[in-house]
């Protein structure tokens, strides 16, 4: 296979996504990026400037848990800088002086108190009635059921069980009543897709994706429940030749996934991305 | 939290077949009558092709041990919790596995007939498609229905696998006798099966491996049968149509953006957009980060493209070139596919939506309903939830497509409500308008011909504050844009219908009823009319907009400073006036009673001209939007 094709495969991609970003401007009063920092979130990033001719017109939202890794605070301030984003940041503050965090309490409880309830505080008080995010349907089997547009409602619950029909382009257009839609534009996209994209268009992203002393990660959160996996690829040429070989789950080292069976479906269900 | 181990070299052959692969995905789309197999069969072909995470076999074999359940291989992708529950895929599912060859995005789509519109949503994003029949039951409701909607949705590759045949000894009588009937029923659609392949998904047989049970069958395996898909067709060589997305104003730039969705556009094509039929060029793409720009966007490409032209272009239109354009109409034949709770029904509004198009249409008539698994004629006055149409739709405003056997692409629409996509439809052919209705033409029929509701603009402000310069621009370009418009100048309307008036407040009070009834005339007549007139004083202006109730009725407050204007003073009346040559004069010698609630307030003085102008246009957009929800056919 010739360079030009994987070039090929790669682009259609990149232009179906961009369409998504263009579409959901277009229909939408009001739309946030919430940015995670990790790769498909700075792959989403580069996409929005590729889509908006160089300005991403619309504010991006980081929910700090203040269980980042120091790296990615560093991150955070370089690339708001080269992509001149408008950035609003949100910690809940209530939840850390009640003491939620990962020393007493479970996994799932701090991912819901750190992450979904101040993302929906963030919801309420912008108003926001699209936000796009970076999931991809071969994350998970119940992302693998999304849609490039997909209602949530005023409590930021997914309707998996009626989900409107989405075919020829045609989109979910209208928010439900006080709720709003996730876009996202790299449904279609693999793990292996996302890092040949970010070797090609040589997009910026955190370190800590190589491997030092034999670790890397593979899938950033919160420090305390992200575990490296063993792996030498110490650069991206050779992380991209471990993905094409590896039958190891991406999300193998988040650890809230896996407490229960369905522990993904019921975070999903109560508004986690 | 343990820790695992990537693979070493040890694959270092599996790697060399990875590099030779293609890139590009084949989307595969899996569908059949509810428990013909679907879940168990892609279960198993995941599991045949090695294609599964470690450890998810065992895991899912642990859970079911734990449950008292017998493992099954749909197990592997019902991962939502009521499926589990209920034994059925609610949902379109896609699952990635690769062959030797190259990569294949599963689509898993609901057998069940409640969840029909999962499996047109699963199956329109595919290329090919699997349908499973149940050796043992045989052809049923749901075989022939989603045969039906994959010849309506544009599939076209298509291969039957007779499932179960453990369950029938492996005949191959019984094979034969569906092979027989279900080619039948396809050929009724149009459609051809590549191939019938006798399988047993529970035990793997002739999925990757062949079967030592079934000798008697020479034909491919599945995947040997996938391999031979093609991908779709590449429509480069098509006529160029490129819909607006929308038009981005972020820096000095105006950028039309759009996707490519059929043929090529390049720097310097001559271009025309439709409805409305405005021309210009190409002068550039814009695409980031640049430096350089692609020489030529085909189709799936974005284009980012600027105009060597400042015409009027909106999200909507159509780019083509003007050799090879899209039909322009409110009237067409179409075939529709309804999934809607509610049934579809005749002189109802729906929502029309064809690329980015998006306009009023109504059901005019229906000719025929079929039910989708018979194929037999129904008779009804509306639509019920999962049958086929065919229809003849019309459209409050002018829409840009073509015939389905034409270009698919610009050949199909989707039809919402409240905000919720409910049926889908392909265009058979444009229908010639009705002929020619008795009696008084009406409003209704006067608004059918211009597209739109009439409107009426009214423009208020001092002399000089900018209210002719900002109408003008207006009129140009609502009637770039296809529109009916007349611009009713208070000017004008002094050097003849007005002359016997002067500047009294009497005077002035019948200058702006006359205005008004004129106003009124064109609006009648369908157009959007814009008045422009000082008219100083509220209770003159409140008289006018009584009179105009019958039609949306905008009044735009052109709001510049008395010295700004005087200053301007572009007709030097000011001056006059200032040197007593003008007895009364706005302003100056008599009041001007500013408008407390104005739709539309533009300080001249803070926005430039264009933005003004928007501001207008938005402001009609919204009312002549909510006009056309009331608009009758």
């Amino acid at each position: 296979m010739s360079r030009n094709a994987q070039n090929d495969h790669l682009t259609r991609l990149e232009q179906t996504s961009i369409h998504v970003f263009r579409e959901a401007f277009a229909n939408f009063r009001s739309v946030c990026m919430p940015w995670s920092m990790g790769k498909d979130s700075n792959v989403l990033i580069w996409l929005a400037r590729k889509a908006f001719c160089g300005k991403i017109p619309f504010p991006l939202l980081h929910i700090d848990t203040t269980y980042e890794f120091p790296e990615m605070y560093e991150f955070r301030e370089k690339a708001k800088a080269i992509h001149g984003i408008d950035l609003i940041v949100r910690v809940n503050e209530d939840a850390i002086r009640r003491g939620i965090g990962y020393a007493t309490h479970d996994p799932v409880t701090v991912t819901h108190e750190l992450k979904t309830v101040p993302f929906k505080a963030a919801i309420d008080e912008f108003k926001w009635d699209a936000l796009v995010t970076g999931i991809r349907r071969d994350e998970d089997p119940t992302r693998a059921k999304e849609r490039w547009f997909s209602p949530r409602s005023a409590e930021g619950v997914w309707d998996y069980k009626d989900q409107p029909p989405e075919f020829w382009g045609q989109f979910a257009s209208v928010a439900p009543e006080g709720g709003h839609v996730r876009v996202q534009p790299l449904l279609e996209w693999t793990e292996l897709d996302i890092w040949e994209y970010i070797r090609r268009e040589n997009i910026p992203n955190p370190t800590l994706y190589f491997a030092r002393d034999g670790k890397r990660f593979r899938s950033l959160g919160c420090h305390p429940i992200t575990h490296p996996v063993d792996s030498p690829a110490s650069n991206i040429d050779e992380v991209i030749e471990e993905l094409k070989l590896t039958k190891v789950s991406e999300r193998a080292g988040r650890a809230q996934d896996h407490v229960g069976r369905n522990s993904m479906q019921e975070l999903r269900a109560k508004g986690f991305m | 939290m343990s820790t695992s181990s990537l693979p070493s070299p040890a694959a270092a052959q599996a790697a060399a077949q990875a590099a030779a692969e293609d890139q590009r995905k084949m989307h595969v789309v899996v569908v059949g009558h509810v428990d013909h197999g679907k879940s168990t069969f892609v279960g198993r072909l995941l599991n045949d092709t090695d294609s599964l995470p470690n450890g998810k076999i065992e895991q899912v074999r642990k859970n079911c041990a734990a449950e008292g359940m017998e493992f099954e291989y749909a197990f592997l992708l019902d991962a939502l919790i009521e499926e589990q529950e209920q034994n059925i895929t609610i949902d379109t599912t896609r699952i990635f596995f690769r062959t030797q060859q190259r990569a294949y995005a599963i689509i898993d789509a609901p057998g069940h007939k409640e969840f029909l519109k999962n499996m047109v949503t699963g199956a329109a994003s595919a290329s090919a498609a699997l349908l499973l029949i149940d050796a043992k039951e045989g052809v049923m409701d749901q075989s022939r229905r989603h045969a039906f909607l994959l010849s309506l949705l544009g599939v076209k590759q298509l291969v039957v696998l007779v499932n179960k045949m453990d369950l029938v000894q492996h005949s191959q009588e019984t094979y034969e006798k569906i092979r027989t009937e279900y080619t039948a029923f396809l050929k009724s659609l149009g459609l051809t099966a590549v191939h019938f392949i006798p399988i047993a998904a529970k035990h793997g047989e002739n999925i990757v491996n062949r079967s030592a049970k079934m000798a008697w069958w020479t034909g491919p395996t599945v995947t040997e049968a996938l391999d031979t898909f093609k991908h779709e067709d590449d429509l480069t060589g098509l006529p160029l149509r490129l819909p607006v997305s929308d038009i981005y104003r972020f820096d000095h730039r105006r950028i039309v953006a759009g996707r490519v969705e059929a043929g090529a556009i390049r720097p310097g094509d001559d271009l025309i957009f439709q409805p409305g039929g405005r021309r210009s060029t190409v002068r550039t793409f814009e695409d980031w980060p640049g430096p350089e720009s692609r020489s030529v966007v085909g189709t799936g490409g974005s284009a980012s493209v600027t105009l060597s032209e400042q015409i009027f272009v909106e999200r909507g239109q159509v780019a083509s070139h003007p050799s090879n354009q899209p039909r322009v109409g409110r009237e067409f034949r179409a075939r529709i596919f309804w999934l809607g709770k509610e049934p579809l029904v005749p002189k109802k509004t729906y929502k029309l939506r064809l690329l980015t198009q998006n306009v009023e249409a109504v059901i005019a008539r229906i000719e025929k309903i079929t039910d989708a698994s018979t194929l037999e004629s129904i008779q009804a006055d509306s639509v019920p939830r999962d049958s086929i149409c065919e229809v003849v739709v019309r459209t409050t405003h002018p829409v840009a497509f073509d015939l389905h056997h034409e270009c698919a692409i610009t050949g199909r629409f989707a039809l919402e409500e409240a905000g919720r996509i409910h049926g889908g439809g392909i265009i058979l052919d444009a229908h010639k308008e009705q002929s020619a209705r008795e009696g008084k033409v009406t409003a209704a029929e006067r608004g059918a011909r211009s597209g739109h509701a009439p409107a009426v603009l009214w423009f208020t402000g001092l002399s000089g504050s900018g209210k002719s310069t900002i109408a003008e621009l207006v009129e140009r370009r609502l009637f770039d844009a296809g529109r009916q418009v007349f611009r009713v100048d208070g000017d004008d309307l002094r050097t003849a219908l007005n002359r016997d008036l002067g500047f009294s407040a009497a005077d002035r009070a019948e200058s702006v009823r006359r205005a008004s009834a004129v106003a009124g005339l064109f609006a009648n007549a369908g157009h959007i009319s814009l008045v422009t007139l000082i008219a100083p004083l509220a209770a003159d202006r409140a008289k006018a907009r009584a009179a105009l109730s019958n039609h949306a009725f905008i009044e735009v407050f052109v709001d510049a400073p008395l010295d700004v204007c005087e200053q301007r003073d572009v007709k030097g009346l000011y001056a006059k006036a200032r040197r007593g040559e003008i007895a009364e004069f706005t302003g100056i010698s008599s009041p001007y009673e500013a408008p407390e609630s104005p739709e539309v307030h533009i300080r001249t003085d803070k926005l430039s001209t264009d933005q003004a102008v928007d501001l207008v246009l938005d402001a009609l957009d919204k009312v002549m939007r909510s006009k056309a929800e009331d608009w009758e056919v």
